[in-house]
């Protein structure tokens, strides 16, 4: 490729798992260019590994083969201990299961990636960060509530601020309103709408609601482990139209 | 990640589960409490082995004659050579690492006051030089007799508390008279109160009165009188027996006034060595660092006046109680360390508790780790987390445990009168010794933990 790459990056990634002696691909060579400040939805069938590649994406999974180019740097053969940091300082990640930590306040919750920062950062600076991220995804008054104390739609902001606690340049969201009704999930997808908008921040996330998708400047859709259309807003209307 | 915040995740992780925590660390509470009980009471029953040494005189050096048999000596007629008046002399005169020394003779007799009477463990002539070489110059009543009084062969003598009480039975006893083989002693003085040394003998059950007197008066007449009790007379040396001296008020260190016995004399009576002897002289080092200079000296200065030449052994004994001592301390730490290893042995099982409890927290948390290291814990935040929850755990038990083990040595001490000490170095060693098995029964759990990949972790059900 000759123009200048894009912030993420990825060549012919290959993910084989090996289940009692037999292999099973699950990405059979899937290359993708996504831009800085771009808001891309991952569609395709279940099962058609959009979970997996996501998990390779967020620097969770490492691929069998394959190069995945992320801000200039290859990592997919990092060392774990820099796959950490990249995840801590670059990557924020938002489950379908919210993955709270149970019976700890929605502040500490948030506060918590602040612990591993490369950067000393004191108490107080965290709290304060905290909160104000919990006031931007309006959580403000929930602050000291432990997650079986909020609703579906309220732990999921409460994850959302944790995933960004850390002011990373990327958001990843595995189907992030799968588990949460269409209004709730509504005000989900204007966040991040917002947050693509105003801070910047590049999204990538999974769907298989094509409502969902509309949100998304971009849709990627992969089928059987592989990309099989990778288009911009205007093919979307056709695909919603089927 | 700072220390405070690590500690701050693991106390909050403990929280979750106080109960179970509790439980986790009983067995480290009971091994630490063990310990520290263990040490405190070991200590504290060393330390008074110590002090009742320092109460018999840990300096004192005692000199006895060599038993008839032992040296190698042929001990045939006149060639015996035992303790002599002499001796003690030339010893206070000659050894400078003694600063004090008393002859002693010993009797074992019946004493009787009135209708009453009593056989004291100890009846010992000596010189008023006695009360410094044991460390026993306190008199509960009057005084102590003097030098005069030995000089002169004086019947008059000094009581022990226990005497006091089965004779007078509350009564003074200072100018009264007691009677011991039928001679009158008047009493000039008591003894403080010493207590029962360290084989548990009563001190105080004593009598004390000037060595001639007893010499001269009580075990002479006992043996001329030949009848009744020769076998309880006098003990630690059977070789020598009859003097036959009958009294004389002067003092026998002035050999003048004695002849030597004549050949004669001599044959009459074959076991006889010296027509004056005493049965043991007591010596006082100035240290218990001088007390092995003092015995060479004493050792050179009898060897010379006994004729001993090179190559000749000694004719008689040196005893001092460092023996004794590292006897009995080495008794006492025999015990300790005995319990000590059952006390390490609870640790141990303490600690393979902690293990079993982490690996199941461990398990049970799989996907908190996942989410952990997603968010950018490393493979070492992790390990850290878990290994301080363990030493956490154990610190906390360790503490409850020095508690209990203080607590539990202070209530021996309240209820069975035991000797306890407190031990600051066994409080150090059980902070040391849970940290320790924090770290190690926490270890393998900790790495387990830490060798987690995350997103295995994370899709862990
Ligand atoms: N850990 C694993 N071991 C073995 N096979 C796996 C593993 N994870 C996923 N797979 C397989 O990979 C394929 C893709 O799974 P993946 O979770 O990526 O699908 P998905 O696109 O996210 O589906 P869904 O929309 O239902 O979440 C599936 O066929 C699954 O069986
Ligand atoms: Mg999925």
């Amino acid at each position: 490729m000759d123009d200048p790459m894009a912030l993420i990056e990825l060549r012919r990634i290959v993910k084989t798992y090996r289940i009692a002696d037999m292999d099973v691909p699950v990405l059979k060579g899937v290359s993708l260019r996504i831009e800085s400040g771009e808001l891309v939805a991952l569609m395709g069938s279940s099962g058609s590994g959009k979970s997996t590649l996501m998990n390779i994406l967020g620097c969770l999974d490492r691929p069998t083969s394959g190069e995945y180019w992320f801000d200039h740097k290859e990592i997919a053969r990092l060392p774990a201990d820099e796959r950490a940091l990249l995840r801590n300082r670059c990557m924020g990640f938002v489950f379908q299961s919210f993955n709270l930590l149970p019976r700890a306040s929605a502040l500490e919750n948030v506060t918590m990636p602040l612990s591993y920062a490369a950067h000393y950062i004191s108490d107080r600076e965290a709290r304060q960060r905290a909160s104000e991220m919990l006031r931007r995804v309006g959580l403000k008054d929930r602050m000291e509530h432990e997650p079986s104390q909020l609703s579906g739609g309220q732990q999921q902001r409460v994850a959302i601020a944790r995933a960004l606690i850390n002011r990373p340049p990327v958001l990843f969201a595995d189907e992030p309103t799968g588990n949460l009704d269409s209004h709730t999930s509504n005000e989900v997808l204007q966040m991040f709408e917002e947050l693509n908008r105003e801070d910047g921040i590049t999204i990538i996330l999974v769907t298989h609601d094509a409502a969902v998708a509309r949100h998304a400047r971009r849709v990627i859709r992969i089928a059987d482990g592989l990309i099989v259309d990778s288009d911009t807003e205007s093919s979307l209307q056709s695909a919603e139209g089927k | 990640m700072k220390i405070h915040r690590i500690l701050r995740t693991a106390l909050q992780a403990l929280r979750r589960n106080p109960m179970r925590a509790m439980l986790t660390t009983l067995g480290i509470v009971i091994g630490v409490g063990a310990v520290i009980a263990m040490m405190e009471i070991g200590n504290g029953s060393s330390a008074a082995v110590q002090k009742s040494i320092a109460s018999m005189g840990a300096n004192t050096i005692l000199v006895l004659p060599g038993t008839a048999a032992s040296g190698g000596i042929s001990f045939g007629f006149g060639t015996s050579v035992t303790l002599t008046p002499q001796d003690y002399e030339a010893i206070v005169r000659e050894c400078p690492a003694v600063v004090s020394a008393a002859p002693v003779v010993r009797a074992r007799t019946q004493v009787v006051y009135g209708n009453r009477n009593w056989v004291p463990n100890t009846i010992e002539g000596a010189t008023p030089s006695f009360q410094q070489v044991r460390n026993w110059t306190d008199m509960a009543d009057g005084e102590f007799f003097s030098n005069r009084d030995v000089l002169n062969a004086n019947k008059v003598c000094v009581l022990g508390q226990t005497i006091v009480r089965e004779l007078f039975q509350g009564e003074s006893p200072v100018g009264k008279e007691i009677r011991i083989k039928n001679i009158s002693f008047r009493v000039v003085g008591v003894l403080a109160s010493k207590g029962a040394n360290m084989m548990g003998m009563d001190q105080d059950d004593i009598v004390l009165a000037p060595w001639t007197t007893i010499k001269y008066r009580v075990t002479g007449s006992m043996l001329t009188s030949n009848n009744q009790s020769s076998s309880s007379s006098s003990t630690s040396n059977s070789s020598t027996s009859t003097s036959v001296n009958t009294l004389n008020t002067l003092y026998p260190g002035q050999q003048s006034l004695y002849p030597a016995q004549s050949t004669t004399q001599a044959a009459d009576n074959p076991i006889s060595v010296r027509f004056t002897y005493i049965d043991q002289i007591l010596a006082n080092a100035a240290s218990t660092a001088e007390i092995p200079s003092a015995i060479r000296q004493i050792t050179a200065t009898l060897r010379e006046r006994h004729h001993l030449r090179d190559g000749e052994d000694d004719d008689f004994n040196i005893r001092d109680m460092t023996e004794m001592t590292r006897m009995l301390t080495s008794t006492t730490h025999l015990m300790t360390n005995l319990l000590l290893c059952v006390a390490l042995i609870s640790l141990l099982v303490g600690g393979v508790g902690i293990m079993n409890i982490m690996l199941v927290s461990v398990t049970e948390r799989t996907r908190e780790i996942g989410l952990r290291m997603a968010v950018g814990a490393r493979a070492r935040d992790i390990l850290r987390q878990f290994l301080v929850e363990s030493v956490v755990l154990c610190l906390v038990g360790g503490g409850v445990g020095i508690v209990l083990g203080h607590g539990g040595s202070y209530l021996v001490q309240m209820l069975l009168h035991w000797p306890v000490q407190n031990s600051p170095g066994a409080i150090a060693a059980a902070v040391i010794v849970s940290a320790s098995v924090g770290v190690v029964f926490g270890y393998y759990p900790a790495w387990r933990a830490s060798r987690l990949d995350p997103i295995d972790a994370l899709r862990y059900e």
